[in-house]
């Protein structure tokens, strides 16, 4: 998230939107965009019905066994078709701005 | 007597050791280069271990003023150093890997589902709206959707 907002300004300029998808309430994404200095958009999943859509579920994981996201980076064209994704194998290692920025080149 | 005695490379090992595991979280963490392979952190736990080392050999020393007391302070501080590199370890590289695999997800050139959700000022917006809105004063050529844990 940090990394995403370094590279804004070369998201915005290769007409990339990021945003930003957890369990959190809309409260918490609010404490956390201030608190952090993040600009771009942060959406509330709180009963983790898109992250279940999108077979993202970390069963249990969370408070009091919640279930939240496990890590995951989606790159959609704007027919809303896949263009590129991360599914990380290990929770400290994120897909980086270059990678994505790379790829989007070939986006029309 | 004592504090001329002290036997410092064991304890600056030991703040080091802290120092190493703490820092991943607070500092290297920001950084892909130093977060998804710890070798900052790696290194200042080598450098830890040589002072550590040194300091064993003086714990163990036989002039020691209380003998018993720094053989005993010495293990105590090596194990709890050990412990704090095991711990580190698996926190990345085992604790890290605890994720589930995901068949399911929409994968490159299939369409990704739509949805509707509140943003942070509890507004819906929707995935065709943040495909079509434009960025920079032009329509969005993508969007990258970013799933993580979350704070709560």
């Amino acid at each position: 998230m940090r990394s995403i907002e370094k590279s804004l300004n070369q998201f915005k300029q290769a007409g990339i939107r990021p945003v930003a998808i957890s369990v959190d309430s809309p409260e918490e994404s609010r404490n956390l965009t201030q608190k952090a200095g993040y600009s771009f958009t942060f959406l509330s999943d709180q009963n983790a019905d898109v992250i279940r859509r999108y077979d993202l579920v970390h069963a249990g994981a969370g408070e009091n066994g919640r279930d939240i996201a496990r890590p995951a980076e989606f790159l959609l064209d704007s027919t809303r078709t896949v263009r590129w994704l991360n599914l990380t194998e290990n929770y400290w290692i994120r897909a980086r701005p270059e990678q994505v920025l790379e790829v989007s080149k070939l986006l029309k | 007597m004592n504090t001329r005695r002290l036997n410092w490379p064991l304890w600056v090992g030991f703040l080091l050791t802290l120092g190493a595991f703490f820092s991943y979280f607070i500092i290297f963490v920001q950084w892909p280069i130093t977060r998804d392979f710890p070798w900052a952190n790696l290194l200042l736990f080598a450098v830890a271990a040589v002072f550590l080392f040194i300091g064993f050999r003086q714990g163990f020393a036989a002039d020691r003023p209380h003998p018993t007391r720094s053989k005993i302070v010495t293990t105590i501080v090596g194990l709890l150093s050990v412990a704090v590199l095991g711990f580190f370890v698996f926190t990345i590289f085992v604790a890290g890997r605890m994720l589930p695999a995901s068949h399911g997800a929409p994968q490159v050139s299939q369409q990704a589902p739509d949805f509707t959700l509140p943003d942070i000022s509890g507004k819906s917006v929707s995935l065709s709206q943040l495909l079509s809105e434009p960025v920079n004063g032009n329509p969005p050529k993508g969007v990258l959707l970013v799933f993580y844990r979350g704070y709560w």
